[in-house]
């Protein structure tokens, strides 16, 4: 099978959006493009109201990734789960369409027989295991999420931890909602490494809007030109998971 | 699968039948062994008597699971894990549940068996553990998930058997799941890559938590903050060696580590001289046991040398006496 890009956002966040587009529609936006929402939500001692919650479940569900809400203290276990499973279930979905391609309409891993169907989740485990994934963190810097960043960075590094095991490779870009001047500002371009993220987490300023909506929509494009310019460079114009689910 | 639900859609009644969709085998659902967050385990009767059964509403992890147990069933004479029995899905009010049938296990977990039986039984159990992952590792398994919780001491006679083979991972893949405490990486001492040395240091850590039954959490300062708590423990303190080994990632296989932790059984005399020697050596200046030995042989070298001297006088003195005797005659 022909290797491609898994492409995932991972919003990890404390509360509802309160400027500009609605989050749920921008996560369905970007699963049209083929890029898969995860949502973290993150409490302390704090508890996050029923609108935030809904807006959480609504963005990863329309987004076609897996949310969840946690404590700071489990957030790197959750981090990196929620994103293997997130990749499973992506890689899963390439499978189920290929095999409607080639056995009808109606056919999907679950319809098979458990052998056989045995037999599929090897090549989606080997696909997991040697797919290359781009994610791109997304990180709400509200005023209340000052004491919950520590536990963030931690989870990030964490996160590359486990990815950076698989045979696959992997880029990380890491953006903050609201920046300083912008609704969302890159403080980290694409890299393997997240360890550069130990300097730079410190130095984080906190406060402002919740501009959720504008930020994934930033976040989707900049995909586009990592897309593009990586087909320049490589003459590979060939993007084998496009579609998320 | 996306969201947290407070039901859960794998909850059934002791006395629910079970048909299988595909091999028509029933189960009678006896009662719940164990919930998680990938599943639930029941303990059921079927045709060749009581069996465990574990379903789930995600099938990847029903899968990927009996996958692995199939696989088991070719490591010869490995009794890790649980048998597989068969897979198969269950069609209940329009939708499907998948589940997989396994041999039960009975038995307490480690950390209970431990408490019940007493410490002299954790380098037992670590023994037959290191065994079972050497034979695992040679097929080339990595287990992942090691920890307590998933090891159950059957018998008797004890052996150690696992239950949960959701972390096993082929060996240069990365480790599926794993637990915080049990993993090398939280404790940033390595990679969360599938490889032998994952399996010890998180052997490694299952036997400090037989001494830390409540664990703890890391405090930044990674393999000190490990060796710290081996030298707390008075159990723990024999095996530090193998456990410092271990935890740095210096053993290639598991059947090393077994041969060092074999050692350290097999030699528990020493191990108290060394330390009663120690602790006196701090305390009174007591006539010590290896001292007065030596002491016994010099005198036995003495005695000896007291004898030689006396014959040569003895010997002299008669052929003198011969002598004198033949020149006056």
């Amino acid at each position: 099978m022909k290797k491609g890009s898994v492409k995932q956002i991972l919003l990890i966040t404390d509360g509802c959006s309160n400027q500009g587009e609605d989050p749920v529609a921008m996560a369905a936006l970007a699963k049209e493009q083929g890029i898969a929402v995860n949502v973290i939500g993150v409490v302390e001692n704090d508890t996050i109201d029923e609108n935030g919650l809904k807006e959480i479940e609504g963005i990863a569900l329309s987004g076609g990734g897996i949310s969840q809400v946690v404590y700071s203290e489990t957030l790197s276990q959750t981090v990196q789960m929620v994103t293997r499973k997130a990749m499973t279930q992506t890689l899963q979905g390439v499978v189920n369409r290929e095999l409607r391609q080639i056995l009808g309409s109606s056919a999907s891993l679950e319809e098979l027989p458990p052998d056989k169907r045995g037999e599929v989740m090897e090549v989606v485990d080997e696909l997991g295991e040697t797919a290359d994934v781009e994610v791109l963190v997304l990180v709400d810097t509200s005023a209340s999420m000052k004491h919950k960043l520590p536990a963030v960075k931690e989870a990030l590094l964490d996160l590359s931890l486990s990815l950076n095991a698989r045979i696959g490779n992997n880029r990380f870009s890491v953006w903050v909602f609201p920046g300083k001047r912008k609704d969302v500002e890159q403080v980290l371009d694409w890299t393997p490494n997240l360890q550069l993220l130990t300097s730079i987490f410190p130095k984080l300023t906190v406060g402002g809007i919740t501009p959720t909506g504008p930020a994934i929509r930033e976040a989707m494009g900049h995909f586009g030109k990592k897309r593009s310019l990586r087909r320049l460079i490589s003459g590979d114009d060939e993007t084998f998971i496009e579609e998320s689910m | 699968m996306t969201r947290h639900s407070s039901k859960n859609p794998c909850k059934f009644p002791p006395g629910t039948i079970i048909t299988g969709k595909w091999h028509r085998q029933q189960y009678v659902l006896l009662k719940e062994l164990g919930t998680g967050a990938n599943g639930t385990v029941y303990l059921v009767k079927g045709r060749q008597g009581h069996a465990a059964l574990k379903m789930s509403p995600d099938s990847v992890t029903i899968t990927s699971e009996a996958n692995v147990l199939k696989a088991f069933a070719k490591v010869q004479g490995s009794v890790l894990g649980p048998s597989l029995i068969e897979v198969d899905d269950w069609a209940i009010k329009g939708h499907t549940i998948p589940f997989y049938v396994m041999e039960y296990i009975e038995g307490p977990d480690l950390l209970s068996f431990i408490k019940v039986k007493g410490p002299s039984w954790a380098g037992i159990m670590m023994i037959q553990l290191l065994d079972d992952l050497d034979k695992l590792h040679e097929k080339g398994w990595i287990f992942g998930d090691l920890k307590p919780e998933n090891l159950i001491v059957a018998g008797p006679p004890p052996r150690i058997r696992c239950i949960d083979v959701g972390g096993t991972t082929m060996e240069g893949r990365a480790i599926k799941e794993f637990t915080e405490f049990f993993d090398r990486g939280y404790w940033g001492m390595g990679t969360r890559k599938a490889e032998p040395s994952y399996d010890l240091f998180a052997a490694a850590m299952v036997m400090i938590n037989m001494h830390y039954p409540a664990r703890f959490a890391k405090n930044g300062s990674g393999y000190r903050q490990l060796t710290d708590c081996i030298e707390a423990k008075s159990g723990l303190v024999p095996y530090g060696n193998v456990l410092a080994k271990a935890l740095k990632g210096e053993y290639s296989s598991a059947r090393n580590m077994r041969t060092d932790m074999m050692a350290v059984l097999n030699a528990p005399a020493r191990t108290e001289s060394r330390q009663k020697r120690r602790s006196a050596k701090r305390h009174a200046p007591a006539p010590l046991p290896v001292h007065s030995r030596s002491t016994g042989k010099r005198q036995g070298k003495k005695s000896g040398s007291f004898f030689e001297t006396s014959a040569i006088v003895l010997l002299t003195a008669i052929l003198y006496a011969a002598y004198m005797y033949g020149y006056l005659l």
